[in-house]
């Protein structure tokens, strides 16, 4: 039985089709969600994409998270579902208190698009079992208000609990407090982070294809559940 | 603008009111146009009428100065297999094989970015995704060529923050790659900065859709936006009109886009296709709904009939006449069989999307629209859209053009040691024009939707468009005013060229051209005859290269004051590659690869970055354009890619030879060292922007098949180094290391403009 993948669209969701389409070269079958549809259609777990979801025009993520589809997400993601919040998706997550903190602008004020390395610090996760602990990758990353914030005990306390999971290296492109790209919850199904590992799964059109592992680790993590 | 606001100006009321005086000229109108207006019409024209017709007959709208030489390029275009929908329609259509069908276009938005830069930029790209859309393609990349006034102006500073974050702004918030384009620095552009954009869309041959309302009975829908008070006027107040320091403040002409609504419009258009539901479509830019319903009728077989007053509004007061000259943006209308309206309505319903039907096509022959019962415009259809005022201009060369020919950059000081030579590249490379772009295009995404195969500073962008096949596309877009200025036949031609070459570079072949001309006052005789030139160069050339204009757009009284910007000819080419894996990047990344240049080079320093940077010159004569030459390079550039000869290969252009392998030895990381060719000047050889060249990296096991198919072919290809190390190194002359080069490449816009 292979793994079913679902990935939301949102009105103003961008990358939804190439989230469906890194669930399936890592040999997943996708499904797509639709924003309004409480029912997530027997999905085991799922990725909300980037983009700018009911064009963040209030707060990114603010009005995302009171979607039909979220209500179902949420209280699935609380019973164990592995979610991954792919930037935009990261944001609805953190506005919807399924993770702590928030992403605001980026510190030098201007959209950014680059290939970012990052450290993979946890890889106990449900989407990186496929990473080693200290593996460096390279993924796009390309955002507006990405930098990742959250008061210091809150920060203290995903760096003791070992919930940061990727951290910027080499630059810190928007200002994210201690180099922070991704998080995790306490019992590690659900993912946020802002670069976009959807964008490497392909040689030919990714930077790398160090992306791929996180699909790969979801659906590995499923079949042997 | 009704001579009395409480009292309606009904076609009714006009026939009775004949001496009414009426505002054509604050219009924009001549008046022999509103004399013409009143024969038609055998009357005065009501309030709503005079505005429909004013802003149809706009220069922007209606061609009236240009038409009569751009009717070259369908006179002249070349027999192409390729075409399947040429200039006319929104946007002309490409048969690329497979089943597929590409549509792409470049258009101005250069008025509105001067005066607001952000939303003058963002709507820009709005309004072009838009016509790519009513073709019924799917919008897959973007592109912006852009040019400014003097990077170190203050009002510079102005302008390109704003511009860069509003194409930023609403391209990333649409979901549409940004694959490439130019950024150019010249004073001439101080008060009339460039913005051109450029979509690219890919559909199914059976897809393509019209712009057309037949079919009696069938619905007339408006979805989208509502219509608010923005952008009134925007076609004749701004882009048909010369700036004017004393005038009134123009903001309000200019347009406020709302990408999430865009994005929310494609989506929406695309189900109705998928679902066919539409007879015909039309979006919504310049002009409003005075453009989508004297065009969709005129193109039809029938005469359509609106209820002005059903139009949802962002503001209530807003007159009829408003209401028909709005220019708010994310709009479209379509017609739709009575029996397929339901479905139309509920998908619009699915994604948000405000939809109405406004009217219908009738059997008659007029356009007819009614505000709350009463009429307000009976117009024969054809005389608003397609029968606009033409223009003989009178043309003639300025006196000028002489002198400025003499003016021989090939007289001017070079350097006279390896010393001042090795200066001389630093600061080439770091001037403005020629420095790295990454600042402002790392503002742009370029990895959304998953296909861009090859994206800036390489040569073209390269999209995937079929996961299975891997067939894609390359397009490129170029523009040299400094060479059009000295010579704007030959200029045309050398934009042509260079977009063509780029996109062979990439390893796709060229298809099909779409091009923006921007120039100064068609009232001025001089600019009038640097468009006539450069017309004709371009027609002729993709005429000599069989590849034909599929559509484009002219913006003219780019000039502020008597200070007209240098003719500037953008050329888009559209390129088609059978397998995106065989692309052919601009990287130098493997060490002990051989370099190889293709083509001649000469003394031809007239126009050139050189000139420009070094001794603030302009003068002398562009380099020569030679066609033939410039096909067969791109066949062997294509072929090579074909058949693996080559691993990076790099145009040349402004900046010539040193400027290029600047570019792919950071681009990949590694050095080169360079041999001067016997007989050839070192200056010259690094300088020189001799056209048709490109330079190639070639695995040492390739260079024999390499050599022997210029040979056989007769591409004259000559090996002046290799691969290495990690600084750029010219035998006998100077050594710098890549480090420096980056330094100089890569900080000259952050210092500008961080």
């Amino acid at each position: 039985m292979t793994t079913r993948i679902g990935v939301v669209t949102f009105p103003g969701s961008l990358d939804d089709q190439d989230a469906l389409r890194a669930v399936k070269l890592a040999g997943g079958e996708p499904v797509s969600l639709w924003h309004r549809d409480k029912d997530l259609h027997q999905v085991d777990a799922v990725v909300l994409p980037g983009g700018f979801s009911y064009g963040d025009y209030l707060r990114c993520g603010a009005i995302a998270r009171f979607s039909p589809v979220m209500s179902t997400i949420i209280e699935q993601a609380k019973a164990g579902m592995p979610v991954l919040g792919i930037c935009n998706g990261f944001q609805v997550l953190c506005e919807s208190h399924l993770l702590p903190g928030a992403l605001t602008r980026n510190d030098h004020l201007h959209f950014i698009c680059r290939d970012q390395r990052l450290r993979v610090e946890n890889n106990n996760t449900a989407w990186t079992t496929d990473y080693a602990a200290g593996q460096e990758i390279t993924v796009p990353l390309k955002n507006g208000e990405g930098g990742y914030v959250a008061d210091e005990r809150t920060l203290d306390e995903l760096e003791a609990e070992g919930r940061v999971v990727f951290r910027y290296l080499d630059v810190n492109p928007n200002g994210s407090r201690r180099d922070i790209a991704g998080i995790t919850n306490a019992a590690g199904n659900v993912v946020g982070l802002m670069p976009h590992p959807e964008h490497a799964v392909e040689a030919l059109t990714g930077p790398t294809t160090d992306g791929l592992g996180f699909f790969t680790s979801a659906i590995k993590k499923l079949v042997n559940a | 603008m009704t001579d009395d606001k409480r009292h309606l100006d009904t076609t009714e009321h006009a026939a009775k009111t004949p001496d009414t005086e009426q505002p054509w000229s604050e219009l924009g109108l001549k008046e022999d146009e509103y004399d013409r207006i009143r024969e038609i019409l055998g009357r005065r024209p009501t309030g709503a009428e005079l505005a429909m017709y004013s802003v149809m007959w706009s220069e922007h709208c209606s061609y009236k100065s240009s038409k009569v030489h751009l009717k070259q390029f369908g006179e002249k275009a070349p027999e192409s297999d390729a075409m399947l929908v040429g200039i006319g329609e929104n946007a002309g259509v490409v048969d690329v094989g497979q089943g597929y069908a590409v549509t792409f276009k470049v258009e101005s938005h250069n008025h509105p970015s001067y005066i607001e830069p952000y939303q003058g930029a963002a709507t820009g790209i709005g309004g072009i995704v838009r016509d790519i859309l009513a073709m019924g393609a799917r919008p897959v990349a973007v592109m912006d060529p852009l040019r400014f006034g003097a990077a170190d102006h203050p009002d510079t500073r102005r302008v390109l923050p704003g511009v860069v974050a509003g194409i930023g702004g609403y391209g990333n918030c649409l979901g549409l790659p940004n694959i490439g384009g130019e950024v150019v620095f010249d004073p001439c552009y101080q008060g009339n900065p460039l913005v051109n954009a450029l979509c690219v869309g890919v559909m199914k041959h059976e897809d393509i859709h019209l712009a057309k309302a037949s079919g009696v009975g069938n619905k007339v829908i408006l979805y989208g936006a509502r219509t608010g008070g923005d952008g009134i006027g925007g076609v004749s107040v701004l882009a048909s009109e010369t700036f004017d320091a004393e005038g009134p403040a123009k903001r309000p002409a200019v347009q406020v886009g709302d990408p999430f609504q865009e994005k929310l419009l494609i989506e929406c258009t695309l189900e109705i296709f998928r679902e066919k539901l539409v007879a015909g479509i039309q979006d919504l830019g310049g002009a409003g709904l005075s453009c989508a319903t004297s065009e969709l009728a005129s193109a039809g077989s029938g005469g359509m009939r609106v209820e002005l007053d059903t139009v949802p509004l962002r503001d209530n007061t807003l007159s009829p006449e408003e209401i028909l000259m709005s220019e708010s943006q994310e709009r479209m209308c379509a017609v739709v069989e009575p029996d397929k309206v339901d479905r139309f309505l509920e998908i619009c319903e699915k994604w948000d999307v405000i939809a109405t039907v406004i009217g219908e096509v009738t059997d008659g022959d007029r356009l007819e629209i009614y505000w709350h019962g009463e009429q307000i415009v009976d117009v024969p259809p054809r005389s608003v859209a397609h029968d606009g005022p033409v223009y003989q201009r009178p043309y003639a060369r300025p006196e000028w053009q002489d002198a400025l020919q003499a003016d021989d950059a090939n007289k001017l000081p070079r350097p006279a040691t390896p010393e001042e030579l090795r200066e001389q590249v630093l600061r080439l490379v770091a001037s403005p024009n020629q420095a790295s772009k990454a600042w402002i295009t790392d503002q742009y995404d370029r990895y959304v939707l998953g296909n861009t195969v090859l994206a800036m500073p390489e040569d073209g962008g390269v999209i995937r468009i079929d996961d299975d096949t891997n067939l894609g596309v390359a397009v490129a877009t170029d523009g040299n005013g400094r060479y059009a200025k000295l010579d704007p036949y030959t200029g045309a031609q050398l934009a042509l060229a260079e977009s063509y070459r780029n996109v062979a570079a990439t390893g796709a072949e060229p298809l099909a051209v779409t091009d923006c001309l921007n120039f100064g006052s068609p009232e001025d005789p001089a600019a009038m005859w640097q468009f006539a030139e450069a017309t004709r160069g371009l027609a002729d050339a993709c005429q000599q290269l069989g590849t034909p204009v599929t559509g484009g757009n002219v913006s003219l009284y780019n000039q502020t004051g008597d200070l007209a910007i240098h003719p500037t000819p953008v050329v888009g080419v559209l390129g088609v590659i059978d397998d995106v894996t065989r692309r052919t990047p601009m990287a130098f990344a493997e060490e002990g690869q051989l370099l190889y240049l293709l083509g001649d080079t000469r003394e031809e320093l007239g126009g050139s970055a050189w000139s420009q940077v070094i001794h603030d010159h302009l003068g002398g004569l562009p380099p020569k354009v030679d066609l033939e030459r410039e096909r067969l390079l791109a066949e062997i550039l294509v072929s090579a890619s074909r058949d693996g000869m080559v691993d990076a290969a790099h145009d040349l252009s402004d900046g010539g030879l040193v400027q290029a392998v600047t570019e792919s030895c950071l681009r990949g990381g590694k050095g080169a060292r360079l041999v001067v060719p016997d007989g050839i000047d070192p200056f010259v050889f690094l300088f020189s922007e001799s056209q048709g060249r490109a330079v190639v990296s070639v695995p040492r096991s390739e260079e024999v098949r390499f050599n022997d198919m210029c040979g056989a072919r007769g591409l004259p290809a000559t090996r002046i180094g290799v691969v290495d190390g990690d600084s750029i190194e010219v035998q006998g002359q100077f050594s710098l290391p890549l480090a420096e080069l980056r330094e100089a490449h890569e900080a000259t816009l952050p210092a500008l403009f961080a």
